[in-house]
Protein backbone atom coordinates (compact mmCIF):
# COMPACT_ATOMS: atom_id res chain seq x y z
CA UNK A 1 0.00 0.00 0.00
CA UNK A 2 1.24 3.49 -0.80
CA UNK A 3 1.50 5.20 2.56
CA UNK A 4 2.09 8.59 0.93
CA UNK A 5 -0.92 8.68 -1.42
CA UNK A 6 -3.70 11.23 -0.91
CA UNK A 7 -6.31 8.51 -0.60
CA UNK A 8 -4.36 6.85 2.19
CA UNK A 9 -3.84 10.16 4.01
CA UNK A 10 -7.55 10.99 3.96
CA UNK A 11 -8.57 7.50 5.10
CA UNK A 12 -5.90 7.55 7.80
CA UNK A 13 -7.03 10.94 9.13
CA UNK A 14 -10.68 9.96 9.21
CA UNK A 15 -10.02 6.72 11.06
CA UNK A 16 -7.65 8.39 13.53
CA UNK A 17 -10.07 11.22 14.29
CA UNK A 18 -12.99 8.82 14.73
CA UNK A 19 -11.05 6.72 17.22
CA UNK A 20 -9.96 9.81 19.14
CA UNK A 21 -13.52 11.16 19.20
CA UNK A 22 -14.90 7.90 20.58
CA UNK A 23 -12.18 7.65 23.24
CA UNK A 24 -12.65 11.25 24.39
CA UNK A 25 -16.42 10.91 24.52
CA UNK A 26 -16.16 7.75 26.61
CA UNK A 27 -13.72 9.38 29.04
CA UNK A 28 -15.85 12.49 29.34
CA UNK A 29 -19.09 10.57 29.96
CA UNK A 30 -17.43 8.20 32.43
CA UNK A 31 -15.82 10.96 34.51
CA UNK A 32 -18.62 13.52 34.43
CA UNK A 33 -20.39 12.36 37.62
CA UNK A 34 -17.13 12.62 39.59
CA UNK A 35 -16.42 16.10 38.25
CA UNK A 36 -19.94 17.34 38.99
CA UNK A 37 -19.65 15.97 42.51
CA UNK A 38 -16.35 17.85 42.99
CA UNK A 39 -17.98 21.09 41.92
CA UNK A 40 -20.91 20.54 44.30
CA UNK A 41 -18.52 19.81 47.17
CA UNK A 42 -16.50 22.91 46.41
CA UNK A 43 -19.61 25.07 46.36
CA UNK A 44 -20.82 23.65 49.67
CA UNK A 45 -17.38 24.22 51.21
CA UNK A 46 -17.40 27.84 50.02
CA UNK A 47 -20.88 28.53 51.36
CA UNK A 48 -19.99 27.06 54.74
CA UNK A 49 -16.71 28.99 54.77
CA UNK A 50 -18.68 32.22 54.45
CA UNK A 51 -20.41 31.50 57.78
CA UNK A 52 -16.99 30.74 59.31
CA UNK A 53 -17.49 26.98 59.28
CA UNK A 54 -14.40 25.30 57.93
CA UNK A 55 -14.87 21.67 57.15
CA UNK A 56 -13.42 18.90 55.02
CA UNK A 57 -14.46 17.25 51.78
CA UNK A 58 -15.54 14.11 53.63
CA UNK A 59 -17.79 15.86 56.14
CA UNK A 60 -19.10 18.71 54.03
CA UNK A 61 -22.41 17.09 53.03
CA UNK A 62 -23.41 16.53 56.67
CA UNK A 63 -22.26 19.95 57.80
CA UNK A 64 -24.09 21.57 54.93
CA UNK A 65 -27.32 19.83 55.98
CA UNK A 66 -26.78 20.87 59.57
CA UNK A 67 -26.06 24.58 59.02
CA UNK A 68 -27.96 25.51 55.87
CA UNK A 69 -31.59 25.36 56.95
CA UNK A 70 -33.17 26.92 53.89
CA UNK A 71 -32.39 28.35 50.49
CA UNK A 72 -34.45 30.20 47.92
CA UNK A 73 -34.17 32.39 44.84
CA UNK A 74 -35.17 36.04 44.74
CA UNK A 75 -35.48 38.57 41.91
CA UNK A 76 -34.07 42.10 41.92
CA UNK A 77 -37.17 43.40 43.72
CA UNK A 78 -36.64 40.90 46.51
CA UNK A 79 -39.67 38.76 45.64
CA UNK A 80 -39.17 35.02 46.05
CA UNK A 81 -39.12 33.19 42.72
CA UNK A 82 -40.90 29.86 42.93
CA UNK A 83 -39.73 26.58 41.37
CA UNK A 84 -36.05 27.52 41.33
CA UNK A 85 -33.30 25.80 43.29
CA UNK A 86 -30.77 28.24 44.73
CA UNK A 87 -27.92 25.74 44.60
CA UNK A 88 -28.30 25.27 40.87
CA UNK A 89 -28.26 28.97 39.96
CA UNK A 90 -25.17 29.96 37.96
CA UNK A 91 -24.29 33.42 39.25
CA UNK A 92 -21.95 34.10 36.33
CA UNK A 93 -24.76 33.55 33.81
CA UNK A 94 -27.24 35.59 35.86
CA UNK A 95 -24.88 38.58 35.92
CA UNK A 96 -24.96 38.69 32.11
CA UNK A 97 -28.74 39.20 32.12
CA UNK A 98 -30.39 42.62 32.44
CA UNK A 99 -30.59 43.79 36.05
CA UNK A 100 -34.28 43.11 36.66
CA UNK A 101 -34.23 39.64 35.10
CA UNK A 102 -31.52 38.21 37.34
CA UNK A 103 -32.26 35.23 39.55
CA UNK A 104 -30.40 35.57 42.85
CA UNK A 105 -29.72 32.65 45.17
CA UNK A 106 -30.04 33.16 48.93
CA UNK A 107 -28.96 30.55 51.48
CA UNK A 108 -30.20 30.72 55.04
CA UNK A 109 -27.91 29.33 57.69
CA UNK A 110 -28.50 28.88 61.38
CA UNK A 111 -25.48 29.45 63.62
CA UNK A 112 -25.97 29.48 67.41
CA UNK A 113 -29.73 29.81 66.89
CA UNK A 114 -29.29 32.95 64.83
CA UNK A 115 -30.20 33.18 61.19
CA UNK A 116 -27.51 34.20 58.74
CA UNK A 117 -28.30 35.11 55.14
CA UNK A 118 -25.74 34.19 52.49
CA UNK A 119 -25.62 35.91 49.12
CA UNK A 120 -23.53 34.98 46.10
CA UNK A 121 -21.13 37.33 44.29
CA UNK A 122 -19.34 37.13 40.96
CA UNK A 123 -17.07 39.58 39.14
CA UNK A 124 -13.95 40.23 37.13
CA UNK A 125 -10.48 40.15 38.67
CA UNK A 126 -7.20 41.22 37.12
CA UNK A 127 -6.50 37.99 35.18
CA UNK A 128 -9.76 36.12 35.37
CA UNK A 129 -13.02 35.81 37.27
CA UNK A 130 -13.32 36.27 41.03
CA UNK A 131 -16.31 35.14 43.08
CA UNK A 132 -17.46 34.69 46.60
CA UNK A 133 -20.18 34.42 49.20
CA UNK A 134 -21.08 37.01 51.82
CA UNK A 135 -23.05 36.11 54.93
CA UNK A 136 -25.11 38.71 56.76
CA UNK A 137 -26.64 38.83 60.22
CA UNK A 138 -30.42 38.92 60.45
CA UNK A 139 -30.38 42.72 60.39
CA UNK A 140 -29.53 42.30 56.65
CA UNK A 141 -26.81 44.87 57.12
CA UNK A 142 -23.91 43.59 59.24
CA UNK A 143 -21.45 41.19 57.64
CA UNK A 144 -21.02 37.93 59.51
CA UNK A 145 -18.41 36.31 57.27
CA UNK A 146 -17.26 36.00 53.70
CA UNK A 147 -15.52 33.79 51.21
CA UNK A 148 -13.62 34.96 48.13
CA UNK A 149 -11.87 32.93 45.51
CA UNK A 150 -10.30 33.55 42.14
CA UNK A 151 -9.29 31.75 39.00
CA UNK A 152 -5.79 33.11 38.48
CA UNK A 153 -4.89 36.23 40.42
CA UNK A 154 -1.18 36.84 41.04
CA UNK A 155 0.12 34.52 43.78
CA UNK A 156 1.26 36.41 46.86
CA UNK A 157 -0.43 39.61 45.65
CA UNK A 158 -3.97 39.64 44.28
CA UNK A 159 -4.45 36.00 45.22
CA UNK A 160 -4.37 37.08 48.88
CA UNK A 161 -8.10 37.86 48.61
CA UNK A 162 -8.60 34.13 49.14
CA UNK A 163 -6.83 34.13 52.51
CA UNK A 164 -8.39 34.24 55.95
CA UNK A 165 -6.14 37.18 56.92
CA UNK A 166 -7.83 39.34 54.29
CA UNK A 167 -11.34 37.98 54.69
CA UNK A 168 -11.52 38.32 58.48
CA UNK A 169 -11.49 42.11 58.07
CA UNK A 170 -15.01 41.99 56.70
CA UNK A 171 -16.64 40.77 59.89
CA UNK A 172 -19.00 43.36 61.44
CA UNK A 173 -18.65 45.74 58.50
CA UNK A 174 -21.92 47.29 57.35
CA UNK A 175 -23.59 47.56 53.96
CA UNK A 176 -25.94 50.47 54.73
CA UNK A 177 -25.29 53.76 56.49
CA UNK A 178 -27.45 55.03 59.35
CA UNK A 179 -29.93 56.64 56.95
CA UNK A 180 -30.40 53.18 55.37
CA UNK A 181 -28.62 54.24 52.17
CA UNK A 182 -26.56 51.59 50.42
CA UNK A 183 -22.84 52.28 50.78
CA UNK A 184 -21.24 48.84 50.53
CA UNK A 185 -17.72 47.93 51.55
CA UNK A 186 -14.62 49.34 49.89
CA UNK A 187 -11.03 48.13 49.90
CA UNK A 188 -8.84 51.13 50.68
CA UNK A 189 -5.27 51.45 49.50
CA UNK A 190 -2.83 52.60 52.14
CA UNK A 191 -4.92 51.39 55.07
CA UNK A 192 -8.59 51.71 55.95
CA UNK A 193 -9.99 53.78 58.79
CA UNK A 194 -10.57 51.16 61.50
CA UNK A 195 -13.71 52.92 62.73
CA UNK A 196 -15.28 53.20 59.29
CA UNK A 197 -17.79 50.35 58.94
CA UNK A 198 -17.58 50.51 55.13
CA UNK A 199 -13.83 50.13 54.61
CA UNK A 200 -11.25 47.33 54.74
CA UNK A 201 -7.52 47.37 53.95
CA UNK A 202 -6.67 46.69 50.32
CA UNK A 203 -3.86 44.28 49.51
CA UNK A 204 -0.52 45.97 49.01
CA UNK A 205 0.79 45.01 45.58
CA UNK A 206 -2.67 43.76 44.63
CA UNK A 207 -4.34 47.08 43.95
CA UNK A 208 -6.11 46.09 40.75
CA UNK A 209 -7.49 42.88 42.27
CA UNK A 210 -8.56 44.87 45.34
CA UNK A 211 -10.36 47.39 43.15
CA UNK A 212 -12.01 44.55 41.22
CA UNK A 213 -13.16 43.07 44.52
CA UNK A 214 -14.63 46.42 45.55
CA UNK A 215 -16.52 46.52 42.27
CA UNK A 216 -17.72 42.93 42.67
CA UNK A 217 -18.95 43.67 46.19
CA UNK A 218 -20.73 46.83 45.09
CA UNK A 219 -22.37 45.34 41.99
CA UNK A 220 -23.06 42.00 43.66
CA UNK A 221 -24.72 43.48 46.72
CA UNK A 222 -26.64 45.94 44.55
CA UNK A 223 -28.32 42.93 42.90
CA UNK A 224 -29.71 41.98 46.27
CA UNK A 225 -30.76 45.44 47.45
CA UNK A 226 -34.45 44.69 46.89
CA UNK A 227 -34.15 41.61 49.04
CA UNK A 228 -32.01 43.26 51.71
CA UNK A 229 -34.35 46.27 52.04
CA UNK A 230 -37.32 43.95 52.43
CA UNK A 231 -35.42 42.01 55.01
CA UNK A 232 -34.64 45.27 56.77
CA UNK A 233 -38.33 46.04 57.04
CA UNK A 234 -39.17 42.59 58.32
CA UNK A 235 -36.50 43.05 60.93
CA UNK A 236 -38.20 46.13 62.42
CA UNK B 1 11.90 -12.93 13.86
CA UNK B 2 14.11 -9.94 14.39
CA UNK B 3 17.07 -10.27 16.70
CA UNK B 4 15.62 -10.11 20.19
CA UNK B 5 16.97 -7.61 22.67
CA UNK B 6 16.68 -8.26 26.40
CA UNK B 7 14.06 -6.07 28.11
CA UNK B 8 16.64 -4.16 30.10
CA UNK B 9 19.67 -4.12 27.82
CA UNK B 10 22.52 -1.65 28.21
CA UNK B 11 21.00 0.43 25.43
CA UNK B 12 17.66 0.66 27.21
CA UNK B 13 19.45 1.64 30.40
CA UNK B 14 21.22 4.41 28.52
CA UNK B 15 17.92 5.53 27.00
CA UNK B 16 16.47 5.69 30.49
CA UNK B 17 19.35 7.37 32.34
CA UNK B 18 20.45 10.01 29.84
CA UNK B 19 17.37 12.25 30.07
CA UNK B 20 17.63 12.21 33.86
CA UNK B 21 21.06 13.78 33.86
CA UNK B 22 23.38 14.37 30.92
CA UNK B 23 20.56 15.01 28.45
CA UNK B 24 17.96 16.48 30.80
CA UNK B 25 15.19 18.18 28.82
CA UNK B 26 15.06 21.24 31.09
CA UNK B 27 18.61 21.83 32.22
CA UNK B 28 20.53 20.66 29.15
CA UNK B 29 18.09 21.04 26.26
CA UNK B 30 16.35 24.06 27.90
CA UNK B 31 12.88 22.83 26.88
CA UNK B 32 9.63 23.15 28.81
CA UNK B 33 10.82 26.13 30.86
CA UNK B 34 7.48 27.95 30.71
CA UNK B 35 5.50 25.42 32.73
CA UNK B 36 8.48 24.85 35.02
CA UNK B 37 8.13 28.49 36.08
CA UNK B 38 4.39 28.43 36.45
CA UNK B 39 3.60 25.29 38.41
CA UNK B 40 6.48 25.16 40.88
CA UNK B 41 5.13 27.52 43.54
CA UNK B 42 4.04 24.55 45.62
CA UNK B 43 5.21 20.97 45.90
CA UNK B 44 1.93 19.13 45.32
CA UNK B 45 0.91 20.75 42.01
CA UNK B 46 4.49 20.29 40.78
CA UNK B 47 4.32 16.60 41.67
CA UNK B 48 0.97 16.13 39.93
CA UNK B 49 2.24 18.06 36.91
CA UNK B 50 5.36 15.88 36.80
CA UNK B 51 3.29 12.68 36.89
CA UNK B 52 0.97 14.06 34.17
CA UNK B 53 3.90 14.83 31.90
CA UNK B 54 5.44 11.39 32.52
CA UNK B 55 2.16 9.76 31.51
CA UNK B 56 1.80 11.92 28.41
CA UNK B 57 5.40 11.56 27.19
CA UNK B 58 5.44 7.83 27.93
CA UNK B 59 2.20 6.92 26.22
CA UNK B 60 2.46 9.33 23.31
CA UNK B 61 5.90 7.87 22.55
CA UNK B 62 4.47 4.34 22.82
CA UNK B 63 1.47 5.05 20.59
CA UNK B 64 3.49 6.90 17.94
CA UNK B 65 6.13 4.15 17.94
CA UNK B 66 3.37 1.57 17.36
CA UNK B 67 1.93 3.64 14.52
CA UNK B 68 5.26 4.85 13.13
CA UNK B 69 5.23 2.74 9.96
CA UNK B 70 1.65 3.63 9.08
CA UNK B 71 1.90 7.41 9.55
CA UNK B 72 2.04 9.32 6.24
CA UNK B 73 5.05 11.67 6.33
CA UNK B 74 3.07 14.68 5.12
CA UNK B 75 0.68 14.67 8.09
CA UNK B 76 2.95 13.21 10.74
CA UNK B 77 3.02 16.39 12.87
CA UNK B 78 -0.79 16.51 12.84
CA UNK B 79 -0.99 12.86 13.84
CA UNK B 80 1.51 13.44 16.64
CA UNK B 81 -0.39 16.45 17.92
CA UNK B 82 -3.68 14.57 17.81
CA UNK B 83 -2.24 11.78 19.93
CA UNK B 84 -0.67 14.23 22.40
CA UNK B 85 -3.79 16.36 22.67
CA UNK B 86 -5.97 13.31 23.25
CA UNK B 87 -3.74 12.05 26.05
CA UNK B 88 -3.53 15.48 27.65
CA UNK B 89 -7.29 15.92 27.62
CA UNK B 90 -7.73 12.49 29.21
CA UNK B 91 -5.18 13.36 31.92
CA UNK B 92 -6.89 16.71 32.50
CA UNK B 93 -10.31 15.05 32.83
CA UNK B 94 -8.93 12.49 35.28
CA UNK B 95 -7.33 15.22 37.40
CA UNK B 96 -10.61 17.16 37.43
CA UNK B 97 -12.43 14.06 38.59
CA UNK B 98 -10.05 12.79 41.26
CA UNK B 99 -7.70 15.58 42.43
CA UNK B 100 -9.94 18.58 41.89
CA UNK B 101 -8.08 21.01 44.15
CA UNK B 102 -4.75 20.38 42.44
CA UNK B 103 -6.31 20.55 38.99
CA UNK B 104 -7.68 23.97 39.91
CA UNK B 105 -4.20 25.17 40.87
CA UNK B 106 -2.66 23.81 37.69
CA UNK B 107 -5.51 25.37 35.66
CA UNK B 108 -4.40 25.91 32.07
CA UNK B 109 -0.99 24.36 32.50
CA UNK B 110 -2.22 20.79 32.16
CA UNK B 111 -3.75 21.76 28.82
CA UNK B 112 -0.50 23.43 27.87
CA UNK B 113 1.37 20.11 28.10
CA UNK B 114 0.17 19.78 24.50
CA UNK B 115 2.50 22.59 23.50
CA UNK B 116 5.37 21.40 25.69
CA UNK B 117 8.32 21.05 23.34
CA UNK B 118 9.60 18.00 25.22
CA UNK B 119 6.65 15.83 24.19
CA UNK B 120 6.72 16.54 20.49
CA UNK B 121 10.49 16.72 20.48
CA UNK B 122 10.70 13.12 21.72
CA UNK B 123 8.11 11.94 19.20
CA UNK B 124 10.01 13.45 16.30
CA UNK B 125 13.47 12.56 17.54
CA UNK B 126 12.86 9.11 18.98
CA UNK B 127 9.45 7.47 18.65
CA UNK B 128 9.22 7.94 14.86
CA UNK B 129 12.38 5.86 14.40
CA UNK B 130 12.37 3.34 17.25
CA UNK B 131 10.45 0.30 18.44
CA UNK B 132 7.64 0.68 20.99
CA UNK B 133 9.50 -0.54 24.10
CA UNK B 134 12.59 1.71 23.80
CA UNK B 135 10.27 4.58 22.84
CA UNK B 136 8.13 4.04 25.90
CA UNK B 137 11.23 4.03 28.12
CA UNK B 138 12.52 7.16 26.39
CA UNK B 139 9.20 8.93 26.96
CA UNK B 140 8.98 7.97 30.62
CA UNK B 141 12.61 8.98 31.18
CA UNK B 142 12.20 12.37 29.55
CA UNK B 143 9.04 12.98 31.57
CA UNK B 144 10.96 12.03 34.71
CA UNK B 145 13.88 14.26 33.75
CA UNK B 146 11.42 17.13 33.47
CA UNK B 147 9.61 16.12 36.65
CA UNK B 148 12.74 15.92 38.79
CA UNK B 149 13.68 19.51 38.02
CA UNK B 150 10.10 20.63 38.68
CA UNK B 151 10.09 18.89 42.04
CA UNK B 152 13.48 20.27 43.09
CA UNK B 153 12.45 23.82 42.21
CA UNK B 154 9.04 23.44 43.87
CA UNK B 155 10.66 22.05 47.03
CA UNK B 156 12.79 25.16 47.50
CA UNK B 157 10.06 27.56 46.44
CA UNK B 158 7.49 26.16 48.85
CA UNK B 159 9.84 25.92 51.80
CA UNK B 160 11.31 29.41 51.30
CA UNK B 161 8.10 31.06 50.13
CA UNK B 162 5.59 29.48 52.50
CA UNK B 163 7.65 27.66 55.11
CA UNK B 164 5.78 24.45 54.28
CA UNK B 165 6.10 21.20 52.35
CA UNK B 166 2.86 19.61 51.11
CA UNK B 167 1.14 22.27 53.26
CA UNK B 168 2.78 20.87 56.42
CA UNK B 169 4.70 23.44 58.42
CA UNK B 170 8.44 22.79 58.24
CA UNK B 171 10.05 26.00 59.44
CA UNK B 172 9.69 25.95 63.25
CA UNK B 173 7.89 28.73 65.11
CA UNK B 174 10.93 29.90 67.06
CA UNK B 175 12.58 30.99 63.83
CA UNK B 176 9.56 33.15 63.01
CA UNK B 177 9.64 34.55 66.54
CA UNK B 178 13.32 35.37 66.04
CA UNK B 179 12.36 37.50 63.05
CA UNK B 180 12.49 35.03 60.15
CA UNK B 181 10.08 35.86 57.33
CA UNK B 182 8.79 33.86 54.38
CA UNK B 183 10.32 35.21 51.19
CA UNK B 184 7.55 36.59 48.99
CA UNK B 185 9.88 36.96 46.03
CA UNK B 186 10.39 33.19 45.81
CA UNK B 187 6.70 32.76 44.97
CA UNK B 188 6.99 34.97 41.89
CA UNK B 189 8.01 33.45 38.53
CA UNK B 190 11.41 35.19 38.21
CA UNK B 191 12.75 33.25 41.20
CA UNK B 192 11.85 29.96 39.52
CA UNK B 193 14.08 30.96 36.63
CA UNK B 194 16.88 31.80 39.06
CA UNK B 195 16.47 28.41 40.76
CA UNK B 196 16.60 26.63 37.41
CA UNK B 197 19.67 28.71 36.59
CA UNK B 198 21.35 27.56 39.79
CA UNK B 199 20.50 23.91 39.04
CA UNK B 200 21.93 24.25 35.52
CA UNK B 201 25.07 25.88 36.94
CA UNK B 202 25.65 23.16 39.54
CA UNK B 203 24.81 20.32 37.15
CA UNK B 204 27.11 21.56 34.37
CA UNK B 205 29.86 22.26 36.87
CA UNK B 206 29.70 18.65 38.05
CA UNK B 207 29.45 17.28 34.49
CA UNK B 208 32.46 19.26 33.27
CA UNK B 209 34.54 18.03 36.22
CA UNK B 210 33.63 14.43 35.39
CA UNK B 211 34.88 14.86 31.85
Amino acid sequence: MNVQSNKYIYTYSIILISIVAVVLTLVSVALKPFQEENRRIEKMLSILYSINVQTKKETVANDYKRYIVNSFVVDSKGEIVKNKVAFEINVEEENKKPFNKRMLPVYVAEVNNEKKYIIALYGKGLWGPIWGFLSLNNDFNTVYGCYFDHKGETPGLGAEIATFEFQKQFKNKKLFDEQKNFVGIKTVKGGADKNNPHEVDAISGGTITSDCLTKMLFDGIKNYIGFLKKGNNYGK
Amino acid sequence: MENKEPLFSAKIKKTFLEPLNINNPITIQILGICSALAVTVKFKPALVMAISVVVVTGFSNLIIALLRNTIPMRIRIIVQLTVIATLVIIVDQILKAFVYDVSKQLSVFVGLIITNCIVMGRLEAFAMANKPWPSFVDGIANGLGYGIILIIVAFFREILGNGTILNEKIIPDFLYNAGYLNNGLVILPPMALIFIGIIIWVQRGVLIKKK
